[in-house]
């Protein structure tokens, strides 16, 4: 091949534009998207979950979580008015299949859907030796798959069990709170699939969302608020049993 | 302490006592006529440190060394640190842009809604208004373009030559990144309708439940309610 002084002038330039977009790398987010204008939390209604489980599948769809593992699931809490302290709790495969049908006893039921918290002082974080988990400025706990060892502190310190390590990648895991998906302006996986809107994505930095409003009108509780997370997964009708 | 022998005299220690108070008593005196005797002091000073400096070459060849490794630290450091590390925080700020590149595989309502707006009508009707279209016809997943490579730094590389890559899977075709030719699953309504709707002491009260096999006896769902309006009463029923 050859080729011309002339032809070479034009290529020279233009292979260097080239090399400088591969220099950049991946975009951040979609243009429209800005980091500092967020704050992301979810809102879990427990009153309206009725254990179908579509939560725990459309996550384990989206995110290709492995079987067995779970970055949301449900639990089934069946608790005597009596030992408040002792609820029998059930989970069968994270709830992914819906729940065992239950007879009526003098016992109340209810669900409790869980997941990553998307803590602000997030105990996760802080363990990370090589900074490969943090919060995002928008206030979401991610982590980096390069930078993780697999050390698995995080899995330890998380005081809520939200993280795991995937056994293919044998890196930690954990909710990204369908990053992907809210930064082009869609819902979670799970919040598209839950049936009932027990669970709600919810913008704290947005003053018309509706989760001001809600806040200030209902009995809404984090899990764990002695552990003073600052756990951004806000329960409504949270039950004093539910740990 | 009977038993024991005393086997220091005093006498000993005396002259190293009476030394030292000699000593005591020069060096307060050298300090109350420091005027006088500072600057033969100050030139013996100098003189000692001078004397050592001719033979420090030593000293500096390690402080050279010193800061070579310092220059190579500082070079290794550029190569291996990646660019974005500590621009939000103690973490590479990339990693968000590669979280975000994750294809998403449910489509959304709006985008079902764009087309489907005969269904949008009759379901914002009816009692499924809030049931998004995906909770029941599954992910009709939006295949989003493979995101370009991330560069590649020394430390990458190193990396990528002791640890291959996972292989990708190809992405699927389904009904929203296709429409005209994939057509999704209708889904069987005699599983899909009882996943939420089989009766249990568990679920909350006012929602609407049955027991299957008393309410049907097997038959699918969809013989008498319409999926995406389901109540008999609406004028939703078939």
């Amino acid at each position: 091949m050859n080729i011309s002084r002339r032809q070479m002038l034009i290529l020279m330039p233009a292979a260097a534009v080239a090399w400088k977009a591969v220099l950049a790398g991946t975009p951040e987010q979609s243009p429209n998207y800005k980091m500092s204008d967020h704050w992301w939390g979810m809102l879990i209604d427990i009153p309206k979950c009725i254990g179908c489980g579509n939560c725990v599948r459309a996550c384990a769809t989206e995110n290709d979580v492995p079987d067995g593992y779970f970055r949301t699931w449900v639990e089934r809490y069946h608790v005597s008015d009596e030992d408040m302290t002792n609820p029998e709790v059930i989970s069968p495969d994270g709830g992914k299949e819906g729940f065992p049908v239950a007879a009526e006893d003098d016992k109340k039921y209810f669900f409790v859907p869980k997941m990553c918290n998307h803590c602000t002082d997030s105990p996760c974080t802080q363990v990370c030796p090589v900074g490969a988990t943090f919060v995002s400025p928008d206030g979401v706990v991610l982590i980096d798959q390069k930078y993780c060892l697999g050390c698995a502190y995080c899995v330890q310190a998380c005081p809520y069990g939200c993280r795991y390590i995937n056994p293919q990648k044998e890196t930690a895991e954990k909710c990204t709170l369908c990053y992907h998906r809210i930064t082009q302006g869609l819902t979670t996986a799970c919040c598209e699939a839950c049936p009932t809107g027990a669970r709600q994505l919810v913008d704290l930095k947005d003053p018309k969302d509706p989760i001001h409003e809600f806040l200030k009108t209902h009995s809404v509780q984090v899990l764990k608020p002695q552990m003073a997370t600052g756990a951004k997964a806000f329960y409504n009708g949270l039950d004093g049993s539910v740990r | 302490m009977s038993g024991v022998t005393v086997a220091c005299d005093p006498s000993h220690i005396r002259p190293y006592l009476e030394a030292r108070t000699f000593r005591g008593k020069e060096c307060f005196r050298s300090h109350w006529n420091q005027s006088q005797d500072l600057p033969a002091f100050s030139k013996r000073r100098s003189g000692f440190i001078m004397s050592k400096f001719k033979d420090a070459g030593h000293l500096f060849r390690f402080a050279g060394l010193f800061v070579l490794l310092f220059v190579v630290f500082l070079v290794v450091r550029h190569f291996v640190v990646p660019k974005s590390f500590g621009k939000y925080g103690h973490y590479r700020a990339d990693a968000i842009g590669e979280i975000a590149a994750h294809p998403a595989k449910y489509a959304g309502h709006e985008t079902c809604e764009a087309c489907h707006s005969d269904v949008l009508d009759k379901k914002s009707k009816g009692k499924h208004a809030h049931v998004n279209c995906e909770a029941c016809h599954g992910a009709l997943v939006k295949v989003l373009p493979a995101p370009p490579p991330p560069t590649p730094n020394v430390y990458e590389r190193m990396v990528a030559l002791v640890i291959k890559p996972m292989p990708q899977d190809p992405p699927v075709l389904r009904h929203a990144d296709d429409p005209s030719s994939v057509v999704p699953e209708l889904p069987d309504t005699t599983v899909l309708c009882a996943r939420c709707h089989t009766a249990s002491a568990a679920k909350p009260k006012g929602f609407p439940q049955v027991v299957p096999a008393d309410h049907s006896n097997g038959m699918a769902c969809k013989t008498c309610h319409d999926p995406h309006s389901p109540a008999m009463d609406a004028g939703g029923a078939k």
